[in-house]
């Protein structure tokens, strides 16, 4: 192989698949028993992180960006002129290998356009994976897509090789999808996620009876929406990720801002920046659902169908929610806790271990970690000032947004940034 | 009073053996490198013992839980001179009150182990995370590093487990001591560069054939997964702050 040809191909094979957002190394259980190459660390390692602050945990390409579809918000679309390229299945696995020998990654992530039909493209993918486990003693990560349309044999076979599956749901609602992508539609997605999820389940059921089951997809599926695209409020957005996590047991859900790619009337003109901060607030409010106990319909409803764009959702929820508050650190329990702006998961912990040895003042809630300047509105603690007036809502967001400096707000949001 | 240790885990644990034989009240601990007379305070040199600090260190292990033990040595690799009254003091609260007191996050030795073992297992994990392996003519995989913190001792067996089937070295330039995988253990080396060698990249003459063309094909890719349109440089250095770029291929020109 030329070292130039093999250069030229990762351009375009890594160029095509950077548009999948999902960089999650974590969840791997696989350990190095068999003197190989290769450990899973369970919280994933970033190696490095690009230009524009993504983290890069796995070697992410495609391999081939041939496409026999034509979705409009796809860079690799049957109709867009642009250089395509495909891997062999040995090149794939030599990068991975001397990629990770050299602590650059932490594995693979492997992707594809559809080449011929879905089952050959499943079949060379599934191909590299048997190669880098079977022949090479690899047990570094591995997150592949599932084809949808690929026979479920392939799929079956590929979860007992692969760490984490995915398939991107696109766009938020079948409707945006149909707008942009006539050739698809949900259920294609939804049934191979049920497939594989199934199968998870079974596996994890035989484990409990039997001693040496094979793993299957020890780290999960993952999906991802296309965000800003179509014209879905955040409501629908989060519902709709609400209803995928509970349904198919996903891992994560990733919102990916849309970078314009194509000059279709129907799409965003090219040029216009993407949704950064749009994104991070539903990032944000995933995280709510997650890992502080709020149900997606606290945080958005009829009422309030798009997120606050200058307050992040817990404070705006807080702030709507005022009857909840003052929240007694001292006494509350840790739910509560969890849901007072300037607390997050650790300190509030810390909090409810510490509180046992004696009632909490200020200075030990900032040293805990408390955002005090922010909590100050919504807590007591044992030497709180006594405060005369009861604040509305709209003052404390008032008092907050003056002493806090959004990195966002002061450069707005459709203003290019030159340097 | 002031205890004057001579630096080494052994001696911070002996200290605390000679705390509770005379129990002179308030004390705080210092390094013998760092220590200055004061000429209010007595002092106490305490002269290292193996036996008093095991019998410390088994205590310590009845009082504290697994997560405790790690925050106490991860403290102690963090060489910071304060650190060392921390863990002195904290020692000392551990056996003066019940078990269970390291959940005490209100009291300020406490705190303070979280915060510094916070600091080492970020650098450990930076470690993990930013080294890359440069592979040489006789298949060794070697890289040199000077992290904020000790961390060598944390990061060996990540190393062994991830990379079983290749010879590797990692070296800590400040501390002039590394870790060479033999294909069977993990040994403490030190090595006498050359005056001549370039320390931070000993040879590019003695690399493998390969070496170059995986480094280009790396700065190659992590070129392409950029993504223009969402540039954010203060992000990218939050991430991974300047002074780890030395370490890393994808940062060096060319």
């Amino acid at each position: 192989m030329s070292f130039d040809r093999i250069r030229e191909k990762l351009n375009i094979l890594a160029d095509a698949a950077k548009y999948d957002v999902s960089c999650s190394s974590s969840g791997g259980t696989r350990k190095n028993d068999n003197k190989g190459l290769g450990d899973s660390h369970s919280s994933g390692i970033c190696h490095t992180y690009t230009e524009d602050g993504r983290c890069v945990s796995l070697l992410k390409i495609l391999l081939t960006n041939h496409c026999i579809y034509d979705c409009l918000f796809c860079v690799s679309r049957k109709s867009n002129d642009v250089k395509r390229a495909a891997f062999t299945v040995d090149e794939v696995v030599e990068l991975t290998m001397n990629f990770y020998r050299r602590n650059y990654i932490e594995g693979l992530f492997l992707s594809s356009g559809i080449f011929k039909n879905a089952d050959f493209t499943m079949e060379r993918l599934l191909l590299v994976c048997k190669k880098l486990r079977l022949e090479q003693n690899y047990n570094g990560y591995i997150h592949l897509k599932t084809i949808p349309g690929a026979s479920d044999e392939l799929i079956k076979e590929a979860g007992l090789y692969a760490d984490r599956m995915s398939i991107n749901l696109e766009m938020p609602t079948e409707a945006g999808l149909k707008l942009l992508a006539p050739e698809k539609n949900h259920a294609d997605v939804i049934k191979p996620l049920d497939f594989v999820q199934k199968n998870i389940a079974q596996f994890s059921a035989d484990k409990k009876l039997i001693k040496h089951v094979p793993k299957f997809v020890p780290a999960g599926q993952s999906t991802q929406m296309v965000i800003g695209a179509t014209p879905e409020s955040d409501k629908d957005i989060m519902y709709t990720a609400n209803a995928f996590y509970k349904n198919f047991s996903l891992k994560r859900v990733y919102y990916s801002g849309y970078v314009p790619i194509s000059d279709d009337t129907r799409m965003p003109v090219l040029g216009t920046q993407p949704p950064l901060l749009r994104e991070n607030r539903l990032y944000q409010t995933d995280w709510l659902m997650r890992f502080y106990g709020f149900k997606v319909q606290e945080i958005l409803n009829d009422a309030n169908p798009n997120l606050d764009i200058d307050i992040d959702p817990k404070l705006s929820w807080a702030i709507r929610n005022m009857q909840h508050f003052p929240v007694d650190i001292n006494k509350a329990d840790y739910k509560m806790i969890l849901r007072i702006p300037g607390i997050g998961v650790m300190s509030a912990q810390k909090i409810v271990q510490a509180r046992k040895f004696g009632k909490l003042r200020i200075d030990q809630l900032k040293k805990i970690g408390v955002a005090y300047n922010r909590a100050k509105h919504f807590i007591t603690c044992v030497d709180s000032p006594y405060q005369l007036k009861d604040y509305q809502g709209t003052q404390i967001k008032a008092f907050i947004l003056a002493e806090s400096q959004s990195k966002y707000l002061k450069t707005d949001s459709n203003q290019l940034i030159l340097f | 009073m002031i205890y004057i240790f001579d630096g080494s885990l052994t001696g911070l644990l002996t200290a605390v053996f000679e705390w509770f034989e005379r129990k002179p009240g308030s004390t705080s601990l210092k390094s013998m490198m760092l220590y200055q007379p004061e000429a209010f305070r007595e002092n106490l040199i305490v002269a290292t013992d193996q036996e008093k600090a095991d019998r410390v260190w088994v205590g310590l292990q009845k009082k504290l839980k697994k997560d405790w033990l790690r925050k106490f040595y991860c403290t102690y690799l963090s060489e910071i001179p304060e650190a060392y009254d921390h863990l002195f003091q904290f020692t000392i609260y551990i056996f003066q009150n019940e078990t269970g007191a390291a959940s005490n996050y209100g009291n300020d030795h406490v705190m303070a182990l979280s915060k510094y073992a916070k600091s080492v297992e970020r650098e450990k994990h930076r470690m993990e995370a930013f080294i890359r392996f440069q592979k040489t003519g006789d298949g060794m995989f070697y890289t040199s590093v000077d992290p904020d913190f000790n961390v060598l001792p944390l990061i060996s067996n990540h190393f062994k487990n991830r990379y079983a089937d290749q010879e590797w070295i990692i070296y800590d330039l400040k501390r002039k001591y590394g870790l060479h995988y033999n294909l069977k253990t993990v040994e403490e080396i030190t090595i006498d560069f050359a005056s001549e060698v370039n320390q931070k990249n000993p040879g590019l003459l003695l690399m493998d054939e390969k070496e170059e063309l995986y480094s280009l094909l790396w700065k190659d890719y992590f070129k392409s997964a950029n993504i223009v349109a969402r540039k954010n440089t203060k992000l990218h250095v939050k991430h991974v702050p300047k002074r780890y770029w030395k370490y890393l291929t994808e940062k060096q020109l060319g």
